[in-house]
């Protein structure tokens, strides 16, 4: 894998379609490639976001650490980013990703990643197009869980 | 007058006596000087003996004080000296007039021979070459004692300077720079050495010179002799006044010159902050601006210094006018005869040499006698410590017990205002002491004057019913420990630092074989001679008894157990980790990490991850590595093979050329500037992704655009040498597996797999010191201990590697005992001037170790801790409280919520003593102590 087989992967992803070659170029060679064993973590829930990562081979999963156990809430394949979300917000990481199996991803800094956002407006506007469209995803899940508690509550009055 | 005269002739004696010892050194006599300079005998503490730092005030004062024997033997031996140099010049007359021209009656006889016309002139003939060599062996042993003389007391000078300013109160260096001080000790005194040889003898044969033929004169004829010296009295008058102005210039420009010397100090000291506010140009115009001064001062002196010349010589020929107007008219009438006016003539020419000599010889002096006294004033501050408190040397140190009382304590400022005010308290010598207050309350200059490192205005502590004040250092320094919130780390290893406070005298003589033993005592023979001090510098200074061990191992054992208690363990063995051992001198502990490095490899294979790791392998390219190391296979020693400098290497030019690798080369340092340039060119020069990311610095960035301009139709080929150069730099900093640019493919790699061999194979034997090869069977000394455990490179782009790799070899070193050892190494680490390679907390820690490792019996810290995080705080707390179990400790604490477990606690401000007593009964309602911690 080379540094240009990297810069093909990234200019796939639609948050950093807009920027230019040879940004996304710099972008890649300032990132690293590294590689997880099945298992290994990514990132954990709760820790400072210092990093986003682009997966470029196998599978990782996306686990909430709840009161009642972790639970998947999905689970990400090639040219999926993970963990940008942490670097923008400046919040904590909201949940922890491990590798699902072998899982090669393109690690990169929140420096050189905070550098593109703000030198290319294009890719701000991106990745707000990508957090509405999530954000829209998320409203229609939370409205199909509502009506979901909502039955299942009005059953239990009947119940009751 | 009879006391200096006796004092004058024991001098001479024993200068006479000195001035032989090269003579009977050579024709075989015991040098019988050395026996009394063997080994320093024990010195007496003799207070009231006088203090060896007091400076002479006067330069002829300082003289007198330290050379008064020499300089008359050296008179003396110049007017031995006069009688030969007299014939000599009135030898050539003798054989021109009466050998030569035979005006006189041959055969002569001499001493009962009979000489002929020709053997008179041989004999005479002979006697010129006799003198001519007598004279010049004068003139040799002269000038040669007069060098030797003259350094002598430069060097004595210079420590005199030197060892007070080791007794400089630490105020000085608040208000003055050291800037000032360093070229007084080194240029601006040099010229006084060649001052005192001459400072005699000069003027005095000089002066007898004048005077012998002033006197010739007035015999001739007093009149003309009167007229000859008429000038004196007023040449004498005037060019001391002119002289007077051209002195205070010179004085202005010395001054003036340290200001530069501490404006440059200054300026590189600053040198971030003028950077950062672009104020360059402020700086320069203030430098202009100074040597302005400088130049106008220098200017000036040199109008009035060449008219102080112009004059005397006006003057000295105004003489001679005088003589041929008047004489000239007394000869024409008859009142002088002609052979009298030629004659007085003559010796008045004869009178101008030794008296220019004299204005020459009077100029020097002057400027000497200014820098002289101009060096000595400045050497003057108040509060300086009694040097006989530093150097005293008791028999025997005895432990501080007692109660520790501090009675009606102040200290003022220059200006009047008091920072300490009216202290007063006592506290058992072993009770555990916080100090707590805000910034500015006192408590640091309290941390100060309780170590007797500042001298207080007034008041009086003392310890065990003794007065501080008067104890000497050996008893201050030894038995209390002081560490501020930034100790000084000196340059050399970190053991060195951490065993400052063990080495206050030499304790155990150095071995000397015969022949350099010979050379120590001449060379406390003359440290003796200049009033220097006569310890041996190689020596072990190191004092196990005040570390409480017994010997070397028991004195590692214990730095080791200091370090733990202050939870700096483990930072040295990271240290240890990163620095190299010397396998020569630790052959046994070399051999154990060689087990290690096999332990490492089986650990990592058993546990399956051995690809975090990629080994060193002589018949496989290593992708973790970079090309350089690649090629060489090995570690550079020294700077022929450096990394950096690679290119420049005729002889890896050469191993390139013969595997044909070298033109390709060149082209993959042009796919990699292209690279480079692609990336890298639009971002401003100073960003700092520059230095963390590009092989080509900013500034060179624009050169590889050039170059790459450059290249034509023929590619890299036809470019010049130093453009292949810059190119060939490149690919030697790759690291195929972290840079992923992809342009060294399975071919090249396997070139350079070639390269290695033919660089190997065909090393001239002179360069086979120059780079230690990797060897999996063999301890490679110029590697960390850390790169020889792992034999290998940590693998990019394993998630795990970062961390599993150093647990492991954490694991192994554990298992195979090699924690000491590694410590040991850590401890030989070489901390850099200041100790700018370690962290400020590290410094801090290190500071604290050296006081503990000295087992004082009260440690006093100045917000020694300041820079630990919470959790370092407390356990260095939690350490030093253990370790100083029945001992005592002063903190004063940066932080007043640390105050809650010392015995005692008291409570400063605006340099009063406001609260003392037990933590618990001050922590109450509305106390100053609770309103300190609140506002944290």
């Amino acid at each position: 894998m080379s540094l240009k087989e990297e810069f093909e992967l990234l200019r796939r992803v639609p948050i950093f379609a807009e920027i230019e070659p040879s940004k996304l170029k710099l972008l890649a060679f300032m990132s690293e490639r590294i590689g997880f064993d099945p298992g290994k973590r990514l990132v954990q829930q709760g820790d400072s976001a210092d990093a986003a990562y682009l997966i470029i081979d196998g599978h990782a999963e996306v686990v909430l650490e709840t009161a009642a156990g972790p639970v998947v809430v999905a689970t990400l394949g090639a040219n999926e980013t993970v963990g940008e979300m942490g670097i923008l917000g400046d919040v904590p990481r909201n949940a922890t990703v491990r590798a699902k199996d072998r899982l090669i991803v393109l690690r990169i800094s929140k420096d050189p990643f905070m550098r593109m956002v703000r030198e290319f407006p294009n890719m701000a506007v991106s990745i707000m197009r990508e957090l509405a469209q999530r954000l829209d995803a998320t409203n229609h899940q939370l409205s199909a869980a509502l009506a979901e508690v909502k039955r299942l509550r009005d059953q239990a009055g009947i119940a009751a | 007058m009879k006391a200096i005269a006796v004092k004058g002739v024991s001098a001479l004696l024993s200068t006479a006596e000195e001035a032989l010892r090269p003579a009977r050194y050579w024709l075989g006599f015991a040098p019988w000087r050395h026996k009394a300079a063997a080994p320093a005998p024990a010195r007496k503490p003799k207070p009231e003996a006088e203090d060896p730092s007091a400076l002479e005030p006067t330069l002829y004062r300082f003289i007198l004080r330290h050379s008064l024997g020499a300089q008359i033997f050296l008179l003396v031996l110049t007017l031995i000296s006069f009688p030969f140099l007299y014939y000599s010049l009135l030898l050539p007359k003798t054989i021109t007039d009466g050998a030569i021209k035979g005006g006189k009656q041959f055969p002569l006889h001499i001493l009962g021979f009979e000489l002929d016309q020709i053997s008179y002139l041989m004999v005479l003939c002979a006697a010129f070459l006799g003198l001519v060599f007598i004279n010049g062996g004068f003139k040799y042993y002269i000038n040669t004692y007069k060098g030797r003389l003259g350094e002598r007391m430069l060097r004595r000078f210079r420590y005199q300077l030197y060892q007070r300013m080791l007794l400089f109160p630490l105020s000085y260096f608040h208000k003055n720079s050291s800037a000032q001080i360093i070229p007084m000790i080194t240029v601006e005194c040099e010229q006084l050495g060649g001052f005192i040889g001459d400072s005699f003898v000069t003027p005095l044969s000089n002066g007898g010179q004048l005077l012998t033929n002033i006197f010739f004169m007035f015999m001739q004829d007093w009149i003309l002799g009167l007229a000859a010296v008429a000038l004196y009295p007023v040449q004498g008058y005037l060019i001391p006044k002119l002289q007077f102005k051209v002195n205070q210039l010179a004085r202005r420009r010395v001054r003036t010159i340290r200001q530069v010397a501490d404006r440059v100090q200054e300026s590189a000291t600053g040198i971030a902050d003028i950077q950062a506010n672009d104020n360059a140009r402020l700086q320069l115009s203030g430098f202009a601006h100074l040597l302005g001064t400088i130049y106008d001062i220098r200017f000036e002196s040199y109008q009035r210094k060449f008219f102080v010349k112009f004059l005397n010589n006006f003057l000295g020929q105004l003489t001679p006018f005088f003589f041929f107007s008047i004489g000239g008219y007394l000869v024409l009438i008859n009142k002088l005869s002609v052979g009298a006016l030629a004659a007085v003539l003559l010796s008045q020419r004869e009178l101008a040499s030794p008296w220019n000599e004299l204005l020459g010889f009077y100029q020097i002096f002057q400027t000497s006698k200014i820098t002289y006294e101009q060096i000595v004033e400045q050497f003057q501050p108040a509060g300086m410590m009694d040097a006989r408190l530093q150097l005293e040397e008791p028999g025997v140190v005895t432990p501080l017990t007692g109660e520790l009382v501090v009675a009606n304590l102040s200290l003022a400022e220059d200006g009047g205002s008091r920072i300490l005010d009216g202290i007063t308290f006592s506290v058992p010598l072993e009770a555990h002491v916080a100090v707590i207050g805000q910034g500015g309350s006192g408590k640091n200059e309290l941390a100060l004057v309780l170590a007797r490192l500042t001298r207080p205005t007034s008041g009086r502590i003392l310890i065990g019913g003794m007065d501080l004040a008067a104890l000497p250092t050996a008893v201050t320094g030894r038995r209390i420990g002081y560490a501020g919130a930034a100790p000084y780390l000196f340059a050399g290893t970190l053991r060195d630092n951490l065993l400052l406070g063990l080495r206050h005298r030499p304790i155990r003589p150095a071995e000397y074989d015969p022949g350099s033993d010979k050379r120590r005592s001449s060379q406390i023979y003359e440290a003796r001679r200049s009033g220097n001090i006569d310890f041996d510098l190689h020596a072990d200074w190191l004092d196990y008894e005040s570390a409480g061990v017994a010997d070397k191992a028991g004195l590692s054992a214990r730095i080791t157990e200091v370090l733990a208690r202050l939870d700096f363990d483990e930072v040295v063995y990271t240290l240890g980790l990163r620095w190299r051992l010397d396998p020569e001198a630790q052959s046994e502990a070399a051999a154990r990490l060689l087990e290690a490095r096999r332990t490492l490899a089986r650990r990592l294979s058993e546990d399956g991850i051995a690809n975090l790791v990629e080994t060193y392998d002589a018949d496989r390219f290593n992708l973790n590595a970079s090309v350089a190391e690649n090629l060489l296979f090995g570690t550079p020693i020294g700077p022929a093979f450096d990394f950096e400098a690679l290119a420049d290497n005729t002889y890896v030019l050469q191993v390139l050329t013969k595997v044909g690798l070298i033109d390709d080369l060149v082209e993959v340092g042009k796919q990699v500037a292209e690279t480079m340039i692609e990336l890298f060119a639009d971002l401003p020069a100073d960003h700092e992704f520059f230095e963390q990311f590009s092989f080509i610095s900013a500034t060179d960035l624009p050169e590889f655009v050039a170059i790459l301009g450059r290249i034509g139709a023929d590619g890299t080929r036809a470019l010049s040498r130093a453009d292949r150069t810059k190119l060939l730099s490149l690919p030697f900093k790759l690291i195929p597996a972290r840079h992923r640019l992809d342009v060294l493919d399975q071919t090249m790699q396997d070139r350079l797999l070639e390269a290695r061999k033919v660089f190997r194979a065909d090393l001239p034997a002179e360069a086979q010191s120059q780079i230690e090869f990797f060897d999996a069977e063999r301890y490679n000394a110029a590697a960390s201990v850390q790169d020889n455990i792992l034999f290998g490179k940590i693998a990019y782009g394993e998630a795990d590697a970062p961390v599993r790799v150093p647990s492991a070899v954490a694991e192994v070193v554990d298992e195979l005992s090699l924690r000491q050892t590694i410590i040991e190494v850590g401890l030989e680490y070489n901390v850099g001037t200041g100790g700018s390679r370690l962290s400020f907390a590290e410094r801090q820690k290190a500071g604290i170790a050296r006081e503990v490792l000295k087992r004082p019996d009260l440690l006093i810290l100045n917000e020694a801790t300041s820079a630990l995080d919470g959790q370092g705080q407390s356990r260095v707390t939690k350490g030093l409280k253990d370790e100083f179990a029945g001992r005592g400790i002063i903190w004063v604490l940066h932080r007043a919520n640390l105050a809650k477990d010392f015995d005692r606690v008291l409570v400063l401000s605006n340099g009063k003593l406001e609260e003392q007593g037990a933590p618990s009964e001050l922590d109450g309602n509305g106390s100053l102590m609770s309103l300190l911690i609140a506002a944290e």
